[in-house]
């Protein structure tokens, strides 16, 4: 049986861990590779890198770091961030990751996904939709950070990337991101429902049950979190047994 | 000596080139190139092949490097040299892929590679870790046991016509074959060079292999 996957996402900036990771003895805890290394050893599921300040002139420092943590961590690796074009993709993919995220650049222009899967395989394209409610069941795109309004239906959104050959989505509620207060469960279950590729969920776990919910409720395939998991509160085994004790079905290392 | 890792331009292979080099030096294996060079390939022990992406766009990549795959096919199927093919590497060996449109297969193990049949709530690509039922034994499995987990992605899939080719599959809205092997010949649906200290155990055992 396939399991739900548990995926701690680092954002990068410049080359570093923004925040920090607070690992018993991690001793740069600025450090992704090492971070990287730590959840490799960890049991997570998957990584992922989110290069939250790309600009064409820091790209070379992220092709780096994915390829450090390729050679290191034998284990699948996402990568996000400043993503335009299939040119980029393969880039990323060169350099090491295993699947690289548009953002963006896909709300701009659909079709850059469809190059990307038809160059590529649909195994290696994640779509990124950055989501609020603007009204009882219904939620809009967002770019920039959650700052600009598209009038972009998030939903239909994510059946026409998944047309145009994403292989899996990853929905971050803008309205929960940085709350702790748990996934938007509605909007997750509405797009996990929507179409028929893999959804990660994403944005405002703040405890174990919060995973859990995810996947009962918001029907995903898989749960990224960041700073419960960074900051130490709770470990990827803490968090893979509180969920295979609530019954979904977990890889346990 | 000689582990050729065949690039032919199917995806990236910094991970398997990295994770086949880190079991090569614990086992003694030697050097591991990664090499497009029918030369190097028909001097090399041991016989590796990645692939990531659609079937006929791989097939016909393999195709374009002239002489690559007859060095690949004369060291597998005349000289009898361990081969390890992976993913869409290992999908290549079927006799017919149906992804997209009809396209020949290497034909060293018999079947078809067909889309993974939909299912209500099934997602495909089928992404992410599954445990292995193992069918049967082989040294390349040696220290895998069925439970264990590996990771996959993929929307298409390996049906093998005889099931004494079928070495482990795993469920996934029916049986998906995970391992395929006969004779000098393996492959692996799943990543080995992503499937954490599972597919490093797996690589080992490939390299020690004495088909």
């Amino acid at each position: 049986m396939l399991k739900t996957r548990i995926i701690p996402c680092l954002d990068v900036a410049d080359g570093r861990v923004v925040k920090g990771v607070n690992f018993v003895n991690l001793i740069d805890a600025g450090d992704p590779v090492a971070a990287a290394r730590a959840y490799d050893a960890a049991g997570a599921d998957e990584l992922c890198f989110l290069d939250i300040h790309a600009t064409h002139e820091n790209r070379g420092t992220m092709f780096d770091l994915v390829t450090r943590t390729a050679e290191q961590c034998f284990m699948p690796l996402t990568v996000g961030g400043g993503v335009r074009s299939h040119h980029d993709v393969r880039a990323l993919l060169l350099a090491g990751a295993d699947k690289v995220s548009f953002n963006s650049a896909a709300v701009a222009n659909p079709d850059v996904v469809a190059e990307a899967a038809d160059r590529f395989g649909s195994q290696c394209i994640v779509v990124a939709i950055d989501a609020k409610t603007v009204a009882p069941g219904r939620w809009e795109i967002f770019t920039h950070g959650g700052r600009k309004p598209t009038g972009i239906d998030a939903v239909d959104f994510a059946r026409t990337v998944t047309a145009k050959g994403a292989g899996e989505i990853l929905l971050t509620s803008m309205d929960r991101d940085g709350t702790k207060a748990g996934f938007n469960l509605p909007l997750t279950r509405a797009i996990a429902d929507a179409v028929d590729i893999p959804v990660i969920a994403s944005g405002g776990v703040g405890t174990l049950d919060h995973l859990v919910e995810g996947v009962t409720e918001g029907h995903a395939s898989a749960v990224l979190a960041a700073s419960i998991f960074h900051f130490g509160t709770h470990t990827i085994g803490e968090a893979k047994a509180h969920m295979a004790a609530a019954g979904i079905p977990m890889r346990m290392t | 000596m000689l582990t050729a890792l065949v690039d032919y331009d199917s995806g990236n292979l910094h991970s398997a080139e990295k994770a086949f080099q880190r079991m090569a030096a614990e086992t003694g294996a030697g050097e591991i190139r990664v090499t497009s060079d029918p030369e190097v390939v028909a001097r090399a022990d041991r016989i590796v092949l990645p692939g990531d992406g659609a079937f006929p766009a791989c097939r016909q990549a393999l195709d374009g490097f002239g002489g690559l795959f007859e060095a690949i096919e004369e060291g597998v199927r005349v000289k009898g040299k361990p081969f390890l093919g992976i993913c869409v590497g290992m999908q290549m060996l079927t006799s017919w892929g149906r992804e997209f449109r009809d396209t020949a297969g290497f034909d060293w193990i018999g079947g078809e590679v067909v889309a993974i049949p939909p299912a209500p709530g099934l997602k495909v690509p089928h992404m992410g870790w599954n445990d292995l039922v193992i069918d049967r034994a082989h040294p390349v499995l040696d220290g895998l046991a069925t439970g264990d987990h590996a990771y996959f992605v993929h929307s298409y899939h390996f049906r093998v016509d005889d099931p004494a080719h079928l070495l482990a599959h795993v469920d996934y809205g029916g049986p998906i074959t995970a391992i395929v092997g006969r004779d000098n010949i393996v492959g692996t649906q799943f990543h080995p060079e992503k499937s954490q200290a599972l597919g490093l155990r797996l690589i080992a055992n490939f390299l020690r292999w004495k088909p």
